[in-house]
């Protein structure tokens, strides 16, 4: 049974992909205009831009672009880029583990922290405590990210003086170096994150401690800590880790931001220029692993929720 | 994607009566301030002590003085005029975005939800992979691909939002469609559109607003955050985001300039959350 329904998941989750894919490559070809025109600019003779729009497989009807696109893309060979011809893999390969290694310190960095709070703002709740971690989180929550990492930096790079304001990730050579340039990125992209997972996580597992057996424990005796703790928490589990894989889909938006304010070298900062120079194979790509990841937590969280029920074990 | 909301038993609520007062009191402290920002958005022009793109000063990033009450920008123009008029761009925008997201996203989820069968089958689905596009990474997509301007803006943030509505409003709807008095009026033979109009509407109008604020609130934020990446409202206008990317290169030296339209968008977002918050849960939760 279990088996079936994250089959079944992991099924919807590729069709998803499937229908994604079709509406980057609409949204990526409503402009009329014709693109070999735009590359080879106004001075080129009609032979040219007829050769070049053949062999952009432009002479095509959309339905077969897409699908050599589609093939292109899954074969690992989504074309070169317009501006400087390089191929994408090249340009996307050099940038997507500086990407990957933000993400995953910031996961690390915040996911202990956020479950943390979000823990204890759920065991004593309507406390003081509780109040002022829900007022911070809504308040971050409710800011934009670009807000968040500004804020950051006015209080840990002007008024500390504890890391540069910007941080250019190009000539690393100590722990040191990679400490300074990695911590306000990191800083900013935590919190935004951790707001999201704390409230999550503290109303996962509120739901839980409003169940019958958490009463049945406080009757029998159990503290407050005792009974979120081996009562409650064990049956939040689920509920929790799809909230954590929730949050951090969140980092997708956050990076754009982030990498764009502190110039980091990573993959969002590539796609933010890509739209600056209108390079549409590169945008698409990136577009293509930004849903592809965002869809994975996604999916991922919804896995979480399916294996820590377990009535469907035996249904 | 997955909404946790709060749920306080009703003994609790009793037990908390007492803080009630407060409660509204946050809550009424934040519709003024929403209300401030709407009546700035709409007299604006009238207000501004400086025309928008003119230099006023020789110097740049200044702090507030009594000429220039929040200081001046990286060119030496006016802070406080240019966020008066930014507050058109931003709160106008995002008013008009998520009123097209609201009337699709519940119009569409109330047929869906009555009309069931394999019409709300396919529709979910659909609606199901669109919320599964970021929406800041869509967001660029469109604006690479058709360049920006303020109907591409109202229009792509309308399309990024109307899935999340859709789904809210679609569950609200399959809920009420089964009571009693909506069978009694199918029996007694009304019309599809009386239906959805008369009898499934006006029961869920109450979350239905609310949704209305929160969408509200992240399409400021993603209107913001594109304008933060120069995507958003283009020069020489600007909104509140594009005003924190033009003199984001003061952030060094701590200028006013790059703090006062981000507490600009601060005010407003956090009102729009705690008022929706602090809503009578009566009209909040309006749920069968």
């Amino acid at each position: 049974m279990i088996t079936r329904m994250i089959m079944a998941r992991l099924g919807v989750a590729v069709l998803t992909l499937l229908i994604v894919s079709v509406v980057v490559f609409v949204a990526t070809n409503m402009l009329p205009g014709d693109v070999a025109q735009i590359v080879l600019g106004q001075a080129a003779t009609p032979e040219a831009v007829a050769g070049l729009r053949k062999a952009m497989h432009l002479d095509q009807p959309a339905v077969l672009r897409y699908i050599f696109w589609l093939g292109g893309m899954m074969t690992g060979n989504p074309g070169t880029s317009l501006v400087n011809d390089v191929p994408i893999v090249t340009l996307i390969g050099g940038r997507l583990h500086n990407t990957l290694l933000l993400a995953a310190v910031t996961a690390a960095f915040s996911v202990p922290i956020a479950l943390t709070l979000g823990i204890t703002a759920a065991m004593w709740r309507n406390t003081l405590y509780d109040r002022l971690v829900s007022f911070a989180t809504i308040a971050v929550v409710s800011v934009p990210e670009f807000m968040v990492a500004t804020i950051a930096v006015l209080i840990f790079a002007v008024h500390l003086h504890w890391f540069p304001a910007l941080s250019f990730a190009n000539d690393v050579h100590s722990l040191g170096e990679l400490l300074r340039v990695f911590a306000m990125p990191v800083i900013s992209l935590s919190f935004v994150v951790s707001a999201q997972m704390i409230r999550m996580t503290r109303a996962a597992l509120i739901d839980t401690l409003g169940q019958p057996f958490v009463e049945m424990a406080r009757l029998k005796g159990a503290g407050r800590v005792r009974s979120v703790l081996t009562h409650a928490l064990p049956n939040a589990i689920g509920p929790i880790a799809n909230a954590v894989a929730l949050s951090l889909s969140y980092l997708l938006g956050g990076v754009i931001i982030i990498e764009t304010i502190f110039n980091y070298p990573g993959i969002a900062k590539l796609m933010v220029d890509g739209v600056a120079t209108r390079d549409m194979p590169l945008i698409q790509t990136c577009a293509m692993i930004f849903c592809f990841g965002y869809l994975a937590l996604v999916t991922v969280a919804d896995i979480c929720a399916i294996l820590a029920n377990p009535r469907l074990r035996y249904k | 994607m997955t909404k946790h909301t709060d749920t306080i038993p009703e003994t609790r609520r009793r037990m908390l009566g007492a803080g009630s007062l407060t409660i509204s009191m946050v809550g009424a402290i934040c519709f003024c301030i929403i209300l401030f920002w709407v009546v700035i958005a709409l007299v604006g022009p009238w207000l501004a002590p400086y025309p928008i793109g003119k230099i006023v000063s020789m110097d740049v990033f200044t702090s507030p003085s009594r000429d220039y009450l929040l200081g001046t920008d990286y060119l030496g123009r006016d802070m406080l005029s240019r966020i008066i008029l930014g507050a058109r761009y931003t709160v106008g925008v995002s008013i008009a975005a998520a009123f097209i997201a609201c009337t699709i996203g519940v119009a569409l989820g109330m047929i869906s939800a009555v009309l069931g069968g394999w019409f709300d089958t396919i529709v979910s689905r659909g609606i199901d992979a669109l919320i599964a596009i970021p929406h800041l990474m869509f967001g660029l997509v469109i604006i690479a691909a058709i360049g920006s301007s303020l109907p591409v803006l109202v229009g792509t943030l309308a399309f990024l939002y109307f899935p999340g509505s859709f789904r809210i409003a679609r569950a609200l709807a399959v809920n009420i469609n089964e009571l009693d008095f909506v069978q009694v009026a199918k029996a007694r033979g009304e019309g599809f559109f009386y239906t959805v109009r008369e009898e499934i509407l006006p029961n869920m109008i109450g979350p239905v607003l609310a949704d209305f604020g929160l969408r509200f609130v992240f399409i400021v934020l993603l209107l913001s955050g594109l304008s933060f990446l120069g995507l958003g409202v283009q020069p020489p206008n600007a909104d509140w985001g594009a005003l924190v990317r033009e003199n984001v290169s003061g952030l060094a030296y701590g200028a006013p300039a790059v703090i006062m339209p981000s507490l600009a968008i601060a005010s407003l977002t956090i009102s729009v959350n705690l008022a929706i918050d602090n809503l009578p849960r009566r009209l909040r939760d309006r749920l069968p």
